[in-house]
């Protein structure tokens, strides 16, 4: 269907006679291939969006779909952020955030820079350590809660040996104030590599000319380092905490799976406290009414991130 | 006689930056190699301290995966007399009968049918839209990494809502029609974004001397830009594979029977009295062991999917 369809759009004229038929064929063929994806993009990414726009602003309940719908204006949308256990949340989501993006780009950085020196077998090395970014972190994060017990897991073992505490004295996922380090720690090991791999982009388009020429100007490593490794780097390493901080604001998957928010809710980011109100507490409204906040908070955000990133782009 | 560069590294500086990398690429991979080991540990072996590294290795766990059992007592053991198979004389040294097998086939070919599925699907579109953004003045051409970008700004949980409604209303809650859909919506904006990138380092000169003896555009599409495009497309393919075959989130909640894909499921191994570990592990390692392999083998195709496309070679 789509051949006979292409091949009277265009068969009609030969090629080369007229450019202005040629362009009208073009066009129906342009919309026929793209119509497909705009169709499935709309049903089921921007009317799903819409729809919870919608529910937002309502009381309705999944679980009590025979009840009557009522609009309730912004009701939803102040309880949300009146409800004190939202700052906790948004508290939990920072600190893992912050520390998760500080230290994937530290380490990242640094790894991408020693990998960028081209010793021998630098390709194998590069990926091994992007292993870990490409498995599933659900099945991964529940492995983890096996490395993470106290005496038998592996964790635990390494790190009594190397400091010489008992490994059956501390829970990194029982004890409040180890859990959002527990998170943390596998998520810079899980995605550490993804940071490293836009680095070494960033480092191998530096064009070595630049060096060679403040070489003959006698400038020193170190002074090559910060003024020119570092700012030609920087939009890359800008462009990808911009992707690591959108990732990490809506985590779920493997902080699910390792910790479940706990213990008690001290590790219960966004996504989970939203998935509580939604799909347990099977509070449609209020939940669409949060969702529709955090996709506010998160796109205000990142538009003025991706407006800083253009200035430091254009300089 | 090679030229002195000053930009080439020391060899010292070679060395001491390549220990530093391999030290850290150990530690990284040393829990995957720790869920390969496990998955063939005894249930004591697994839990024993100090951790052990040399040990008896058996196919217990992945017994127990296939599996499921039950206990049986000295004498229906004796009245059953010897075992015909390897896997039931390891069940039954712990006092255990084979009861049939698990659902861990259903989940792992769950997770093949909707990955492949939605990865063919989502190809097939892509290229298409893909082809148009290029070559054609389509309107919505200067959206498209911005609408890519908003799409994964919200968090799949938010959208899930509205999405188990529309499934259920239309029947597709806990399919595999439903699932394929859905990751073929979830991965097509960042797989045309990709795709277009693919496409566009393609000379149009090509094209253009093919209409020129006379092909029509859709020929000049499949006979000449789709061959020089598979590159691509083969990798943005991996990267839905891989992207697919990994999500939890959507799978935990819009699936429970008929179509739950592994994730959800391989962690929901339960043993007697707690997780058995060995049999997780052996989940684990049958469906991480291939995307592993594929990274080490394909690594040269991947690097621009696994970066939203930031990096170009």
């Amino acid at each position: 269907m789509l051949d006979s369809s292409a091949d009277r759009a265009v068969g009609e004229t030969s090629p080369v006679v007229s450019k202005r038929s040629q362009g009208l064929s073009d066009r129906a063929i342009a919309w026929l291939f793209v119509a497909p994806s705009i169709f499935l993009l709309l049903a089921v990414n921007i009317f799903p969006l819409i729809w919870t726009v919608r529910l937002s602003f309502t009381n309705f309940r999944v679980n009590r779909p025979n009840a009557e719908v009522q609009f309730v204006g912004l009701k939803n949308y102040i309880s949300v952020l009146t409800d004190g256990d939202i700052w906790q949340t948004m508290q939990a989501t920072a600190h893992f955030l912050i520390w998760t993006i500080v230290l994937q780009v530290l380490i990242g950085f640094a790894l991408a820079y020693l990998i960028n020196k081209k010793f021998r077998g630098n390709d194998l090395w590069t990926t091994v350590i992007v292993l870990p970014m490409m498995l599933s972190p659900a099945v991964v994060g529940n492995f983890w809660t096996f490395l993470y017990q106290p005496q038998i897991g592996l964790f635990n073992y390494a790190v009594g040996y190397l400091t010489g505490t008992d490994p059956s004295a501390f829970s990194m996922i029982g004890d409040v104030s180890l859990a959002p380090w527990a998170i943390v720690i596998v998520d810079t090991w899980m995605w550490t590599p993804f940071v490293m791999l836009i680095c070494l982009a960033g480092l191998r388009s530096i064009p070595s000319s630049i060096y060679e020429a403040a070489e003959c100007d006698r400038a020193s490593k170190w002074r090559q380092f910060w003024t020119i490794t570092i700012p030609m780097v920087l939009p890359f390493l800008m462009l990808a905490v911009l992707f690591r901080g959108i990732e990490n604001f809506k985590m779920f998957d493997l902080v699910v799976q390792l910790t479940g928010g706990g213990p008690g809710s001290i590790t219960e980011l966004t996504s989970i406290n939203l998935k509580r109100e939604a799909f347990e507490k099977w509070r449609t409204g209020y939940a669409s009414a949060y969702a529709v906040i955090l996709f506010v908070t998160v796109f205000g955000l990142a538009s003025i991130y991706v407006k800083a990133l253009n200035k430091v782009k254009q300089r | 006689m090679s030229s002195y560069s000053v930009t080439e590294p020391s060899v010292r500086q070679k060395w001491a930056a390549g220990t530093l990398v391999v030290v850290y690429a150990l530690i990284t991979i040393l829990p995957l190699l720790w869920i390969i080991a496990t998955s063939f540990k005894s249930p004591s072996d697994a839990i024993a301290y100090p951790p052990k590294t040399v040990f008896q290795p058996t196919l217990e766990g992945y017994v127990n995966l296939f599996t499921t059992r039950t206990r049986a007592t000295e004498q229906d053991l004796k009245e059953l007399g010897e075992p015909n198979t390897w896997y039931d004389r390891i069940v039954r040294k712990d006092g255990f009968i084979i009861a049939g097998p698990s659902r861990f086939m259903e989940r792992f070919s769950n997770s093949m049918i909707i990955g492949f599925g939605s990865t063919v699907l989502c190809i097939v579109l892509g290229t298409a839209a893909a082809y148009a953004f290029s070559r054609f003045k389509v309107p919505l051409k200067d959206d498209l990494l911005f609408f890519i970008l908003s799409t994964r700004m919200m968090p799949p949980i938010a959208v899930a809502i509205p999405i188990f409604l529309m499934f259920r209303s239309l029947g597709l809650n806990d399919t595999h029609a439903g699932m394929i859909l859905l990751y073929t919506a979830v991965n097509l904006s960042l797989a045309v974004w990709l795709l277009k990138g693919f496409i566009d380092e393609i000379p149009i000169e090509y094209e253009e001397a093919a209409l020129i003896d006379g092909y029509t555009r859709f020929q000049a599409f499949y006979k000449v830009v789709l061959p020089q495009a598979m590159t691509g497309i083969a990798s943005t393919a991996i990267f839905c594979l891989i992207f697919a075959w990994n999500e939890y989130a959507f799978a935990v909640l819009l699936t429970s029977g008929t179509a739950q894909t592994a994730p959800p499921f391989i962690p929901t191994i339960i043993g007697v009295g707690g997780q058995d570990w060995p049999a997780v592990a052996a989940g684990a390692t049958l469906f991480l062991v291939p995307v592993m392999i594929f990274t080490i083998v394909l690594r040269k195709h991947l690097l621009r999917g696994i970066t939203f496309g930031a990096v170009r070679k």
